[in-house]
């Protein structure tokens, strides 16, 4: 395996990247996965090194699949969330992170409310950072192992049509996925009620449509979004049972996608909101597959950020 | 009384008297003696200003000084002194201080620190309402007499239909103009940036320019009825200025102003500066379409005046996250060279225009003395070097604040000298 093929010390999104760094970020993962069917998970990639999880949001699959992810490269881990820490003492975000700085790691991982936050951290530390969500900007671990998933069923990226529905607006899934897949040439069609679609997101290189049925036919994959509830006081749509009546992925909506239409949601899921539980659960969801998928994504990431030593040789 | 200055062999341009050449100028006893060949006082201090332009004195309609309350950021004296550095002669400064300036002891106060610091001019603005809250009038009689030259309660804008109309009515019995901060908070939601694609793509929230062209709509309505002077804050979009011009072709007594950044600067900046919190103001930075029109409006005369919104803030306060930061930019320092450089040079503006936006126009705005070099007027003079190159530091300004959208841009043009009321305050 090739060393540090990634031109920044940081992930910030999936904006900056190019084609060839998103399909070597994939390709690094294809071979991470091998890593997770072994007796023993851990290779020693990246021991000796330091990567601390910083955590201002609540979060459980990302939390844990970095968490996975560093211990199975034998990296140290060092974990900070939000709760109980000196930011409810109204520390500052630059003198938390300074203070870390001060414990020498090698990368930071973070997530936080406040978009931009990880590019404040890359422009104040000497340290690698990982954005593992930034506000409504992006979430790009989150985009590459959507991607993985689709690749492991189809093969391809180039030419599927993608179909992402639910709340776009307070999204940050949407945006890295929106240029993962449109760098990688997919077609993507971005769907929802006019309240939750943002501005002028057509731009970005999608379609955009309110029409979720009419937008549902030669759709190779249903991306389902979970509608963020408690972001929007009851302004942006009326009610629960009136967006699942609109929006809400059931069987029989399924059945005017591609008939090879894969389902999938980055959780957590909301049964009966935005997805049927009869769908969450069938055959054609892979939301479990993406769960795997996030601990090989981000052992890629970190190994590739890192540049970590070969462990073929002693494994 | 300080000795008389003769200005000699500069490139007077003062659009209030029709003037531009080559003439001397000989300021004594505060006041402008005499503009052409006057002979020089034996007592008379000589400024040489061949090759440089002599404008009357800079005036800036609108900067935070931040005393009283935020002295960590501000101070009257440093304020003042980066006013002079940047070419004005003369400084307006808005009520929102802690206290707010909304009586005639908080205005006497700030004036008194402004007299003491010797530099620019401070014309004191006086809160519209007791402690910008919007609900009872301030007392605009006493903060005149005690030196205010109009009434705003920027930053807020005065939502209240009938106590616009009243404050208009006050103000206009008193002689004061209205100054207003036009936005519709129900529209804009306080969001940190404009709302676009840039947004989107950003993740941010966006105030859309409907924010701001509601409220100047409304603004201009209420002027007509109350026949009210009124002046619109850093205007920032193509929306809002279009409904300024057809005020202003109904012959609604409507001023308005535009800040350096707005003319210079768009959106794509929160996006290439990777969430720069020096590109977070409010109004915030608009799209490339507004930025168009704003140029071509201040250059055929549509736009009254180029306004700083200098706002100050504490380099601890500015390094957080953008959406958790404050509003606003230094600029008494840099606006002058930035218009300069990046309108004036190109020929965007012509240097008429430039000397009038500085100067005689915002003067005009708030009935204030300065903004021309007639015989009587007061010695307020701007020298301009036009080719001196330099580069923006903020480390090196005098405003004790470095939050500059502008650091590190290469300049030609600057301000050579200051002088006001017949005293050199700053000289580069």
């Amino acid at each position: 395996m090739t060393k540090a093929g990634l031109r920044s010390k940081d992930l910030l999104g999936i904006e900056p990247l190019s084609p060839e760094e998103i399909a070597l970020i994939l390709d690094t993962a294809e071979s991470m996965r091998e890593i997770g069917r072994r007796p023993i998970k851990k290779v020693p990639a990246l021991r000796g090194r330091m990567v601390a999880n910083l955590f201002f949001e609540a979060s459980t699959r990302t939390r844990f699949s970095f968490e996975t992810a560093e211990r199975w490269l034998s990296a140290d881990s060092l974990n900070f969330a939000a709760r109980g820490s000196s930011v409810e003492k109204g520390e500052s975000l630059l003198d938390t992170a300074r203070n870390l700085q001060a414990m020498s790691p090698d990368l930071i991982v973070i997530r936080h409310g406040s978009p931009g936050a990880p590019h404040f951290l890359a422009r104040h530390l000497r340290a690698g950072v990982v954005n593992a969500g930034d506000g409504a900007h992006e979430h790009p671990t989150q985009a590459l192992l959507d991607a993985l998933t689709i690749r492991q069923r189809f093969g391809r990226i180039q030419g599927l049509r993608v179909l992402i529905v639910g709340d776009i607006a307070h999204s940050r899934v949407v945006r890295s996925n929106i240029w993962l897949l449109t760098k990688l040439g997919a077609k993507v069609v971005v769907c929802g009620p006019p309240t939750l679609l943002p501005p002028r997101i057509g731009e970005m290189g999608v379609e955009e449509t309110t029409d979720f049925d009419a937008a549902l036919p030669e759709s190779e994959v249903v991306m389902m979004l979970r509608m963020q509830l408690e972001r929007q006081g009851g302004a942006l749509y009326p009610s629960v049972r009136e967006y699942f009546r609109r929006y809400g992925l059931t069987a029989e909506r399924l059945g005017r996608a591609h008939p090879d239409a894969i389902v999938m949601h980055p959780g957590p899921m909301n049964r009966g909101v935005e997805i049927a539980s009869d769908v969450a659960d069938s055959p054609r969801a892979v939301i479990l597959d993406q769960v795997a998928n996030g601990v090989a994504v981000r052992m890629a990431v970190l190994y590739l950020l890192l540049g970590g030593h070969p462990w073929e040789a002693d494994a | 009384m300080s000795a008389p200055i003769w200005i000699r062999g500069g490139r007077v341009i003062d659009p209030a008297s029709g003037r531009d050449g080559v003439a001397d100028v000989l300021l004594s006893d505060g006041v402008v003696a005499e503009v052409g060949s006057p002979p020089r006082p034996s007592a008379a201090e000589t400024v040489e200003a061949a090759g440089l332009y002599v404008f009357p004195g800079f005036i800036d309609l609108h900067a935070h000084l931040r005393e009283p309350g935020r002295e960590d950021a501000e101070t009257v004296a440093s304020g003042l002194a980066a006013a002079a550095a940047g070419g004005f002669a003369a400084v307006c400064a808005m009520p929102n201080t802690n206290p707010v300036n909304d009586n005639g002891a908080i205005t006497d106060y700030v004036a008194s620190r402004a007299r003491a610091a010797g530099a620019a001019r401070l014309h004191p603005i006086g809160a519209i309402t007791k402690g910008q809250r919007g609900e009872e009038l301030a007392e605009f009689d006493e903060m005149k007499a005690a030196g205010a030259v109009a009434v705003s309660d920027d930053g807020m804008w005065l939502a209240d239909g009938s106590m616009l109309r009243r404050a208009l009515e006050h103000a206009g019995l008193v002689g004061l103009t209205v100054v207003q901060h036009a936005e519709d908070a129900t529209l804009s939601g306080g969001a940190p940036m404009h709302e676009g694609a840039v947004s989107t793509r950003l993740g941010l929230r966006g105030q859309p320019a409907a924010a701001e062209a509601a409220a100047v709509a409304r603004d201009v309505l209420v002027a007509e009825l109350a026949r009210g002077r009124l002046h619109v804050a850093h205007l920032s979009t193509a929306r809002a200025l279009g409904i300024v011009r057809s005020a202003k072709s109904k012959g609604i007594r409507v001023t308005c102003e535009v800040t350096p950044h707005h003319l210079t600067l768009t959106d794509g900046e929160v996006a290439r500066t990777g969430y720069s919190t020096n590109a977070k103001m409010n109004p915030p930075l608009r799209e490339a379409s507004d930025v168009e029109a704003l140029v071509a409006a201040l250059a055929e005369g549509a736009i009254d005046a180029v306004a700083t919104d200098h706002a100050p803030h504490h380099p601890d306060d500015k390094a957080v996250e953008f959406d958790r930061a404050p509003f606003g930019v230094v600029g008494l320092e840099t606006a002058a060279a930035v218009v300069f450089d990046r309108l004036v040079r190109p020929g965007r503006l012509t240097l008429a225009r430039f000397a009038e936006v500085f100067s005689a126009g915002p003067a005009r705005c708030f009935g204030l003395p300065g903004g021309s070099l007639a015989a009587g007027a007061p010695a307020d003079v701007t020298l301009f070097d036009p080719s001196a190159a330099w580069r923006v530091e903020p480390a090196s300004f005098r405003s004790l604040s470095r939050n500059s959208p502008f650091a590190g841009w290469e300049l030609t043009g600057r301000p050579a000298a200051t002088i006001v009321g017949g005293r050199i305050v700053w000289r580069a």
